[in-house]
């Protein structure tokens, strides 16, 4: 297995607070990686860096054999080729639903109008969303808009998606169908970075979990060993709090 | 009364040729503005240290000179310089660099009120700066700049009578050509006055408008 992602001895600070203290991990081609922990355990600052949202100081990350770098121009290769779904969805809101898909595969990518359109229209349909692609964000519910997201991430033909806490930002109602996308297009064999608190899901889809603690890895393996029988101590008293938060 | 509208019919000819000079000052430096104010604003917001001090300091100083002196110093001063502008040219020159100040301060306002997911959210589906300036950035912004834009071009309107210091023949400068030649300051004066506002009230309710249809949401 060769990996797609790489992140080696990886170190960030916001001024004096050191938040990825030595970070190093990889997702292989076609992995479903999911990382948890405490919120400012830095889970989503690995992932802003991994897409080169943020930079990072020390240390090396690669996306399919290319190095993030993001002050050098190369960065906008790297992003049409790792794609990210936000807690907050970020769709456009002052375009439709496929408007939002097919902007990337337009004017990043210089597809056909017409090509873009046709496969845009196909992934809307495949988030179960065939029928509101002329609707604006604002008209369709958090777990809509985070299926045309998700739909967005998928048009740019991407080699692997990052997720930053995809359902932490919707009412419960709507968590399942979000997951239930993600599920999806995990079964189809997309190499997947996942930040979430969602231990039901990571159990079932994650091939592996990584459980980060104060910017560093305090134990990993396979979804169902750590998430059950997790040795740490720490990872212990992290999954009964989320689990049984009364 | 009779006597004001054959006063009326008498001068408005020569009134509506300063007309004609005050919709050319205010449209040429309006435009002119518009587009030295974009550049500032995109300075400022380049994040580039260098490009958006030179802005900030750019644009303290043109706020800093009453647009009478700036005037001034396009029309007398840079023929010393070897740059020598007609009067007309001068004045939009003039207003168009001094309200450029303004307009860049506006025009970064409403960039910057858009939410950072939406630099993230383009970023992310690798848009460059430009291509994210213009597909995402600007097309938002334009809802919350354009009623602040609107009352920019009032007070230009109105603004644009500091051109007759220079000079230009607008509409104020005929009025007062009129007046001290008739010694009919009254009918004079009030013409002008109501031929401005046939100018302004227009985009005043166009400011409404707009104020209503982007202004709350």
């Amino acid at each position: 297995m060769t990996a797609m992602i790489e992140l080696t001895d990886v170190h960030k600070s916001f001024g004096d607070h050191h938040v990825i203290r030595g970070f190093s991990a990889s997702v292989a081609r076609g992995e479903v990686v999911c990382l948890i922990g405490a919120s400012g355990s830095g889970k989503s600052t690995i992932l802003r860096c991994i897409n080169g949202l943020e930079s990072y100081e020390r240390g090396c990350i690669t996306v399919d054999g290319v190095t993030v770098d993001c002050t050098d121009r190369s960065i906008v290769t790297v992003r049409t080729h790792v794609s990210m779904v936000f807690q907050r969805f970020n769709l456009f809101p002052h375009r439709t639903a496929l408007e939002n898909v097919i902007e990337g595969p337009i004017y990043v990518k210089g597809e056909s109008r017409a090509e873009a359109i046709d496969r845009g229209r196909a992934l809307l349909a495949r988030v179960g969303l065939a029928d509101k692609e002329g609707a604006h964000p604002a008209q369709l519910s958090g777990g809509q808009q985070q299926r045309v997201a998700i739909a967005r991430a998928l048009a740019m033909q991407p080699r692997a998606i990052l997720f930053d806490e995809p359902t932490s930002a919707l009412d419960p109602e709507m968590v399942g169908e979000v997951l239930e996308v993600m599920r999806s297009v995990a079964e189809e064999g997309m190499t997947m970075l996942i930040v979430t608190h969602e231990m039901a899901f990571a159990r079932e889809v994650a091939d592996r979990v990584l459980f980060l603690d104060q910017g560093v890895i305090l134990e990993q393996g396979p979804a169902r060993s750590v998430l059950t029988a997790p040795t740490n101590p720490r990872t212990q008293d992290f999954l009964r709090r989320v689990l049984h938060p009364m | 009364m009779s006597q004001f509208f054959s006063d009326s019919i008498e001068f408005l000819p020569i009134l509506l040729q300063g007309v004609r000079l005050t919709i050319i000052v205010t449209v040429g430096s309006l435009i002119l503005s518009t587009v030295i104010g974009l550049v500032w604003a995109f300075m400022r917001v380049s994040g580039i240290r260098a490009l958006s001090g030179t802005a900030v300091v750019i644009v303290n100083l043109i706020r800093g000179i009453p647009i009478i002196v700036q005037l001034f110093y396009i029309y007398f001063v840079l023929p010393d310089f070897g740059i020598a502008l007609s009067a007309l040219q001068a004045a939009i020159v003039g207003l168009g660099v001094a309200y450029s100040a303004y307009q860049a301060e506006n025009f970064r306002a409403g960039i910057e009120a858009i939410d950072h997911g939406q630099v993230e959210a383009a970023q992310s589906i690798g848009m460059g700066w430009w291509l994210m300036m213009r597909r995402v950035i600007l097309p938002q912004a334009v809802r919350i700049v354009l009623p602040p834009y609107g009352n920019t071009m009032i007070m230009m309107l109105k603004d644009s009578s500091q051109a007759s210091i220079i000079t230009v023949a607008e509409l104020a400068l005929q009025g007062k050509l009129i007046a001290s030649s008739t010694f009919k300051n009254t009918e004079v004066f009030t013409l002008v006055a109501l031929l401005y506002l046939t100018m302004s009230i227009p985009l005043i309710l166009l400011v409404g408008a707009l104020e209503r249809r982007f202004g709350r949401k």
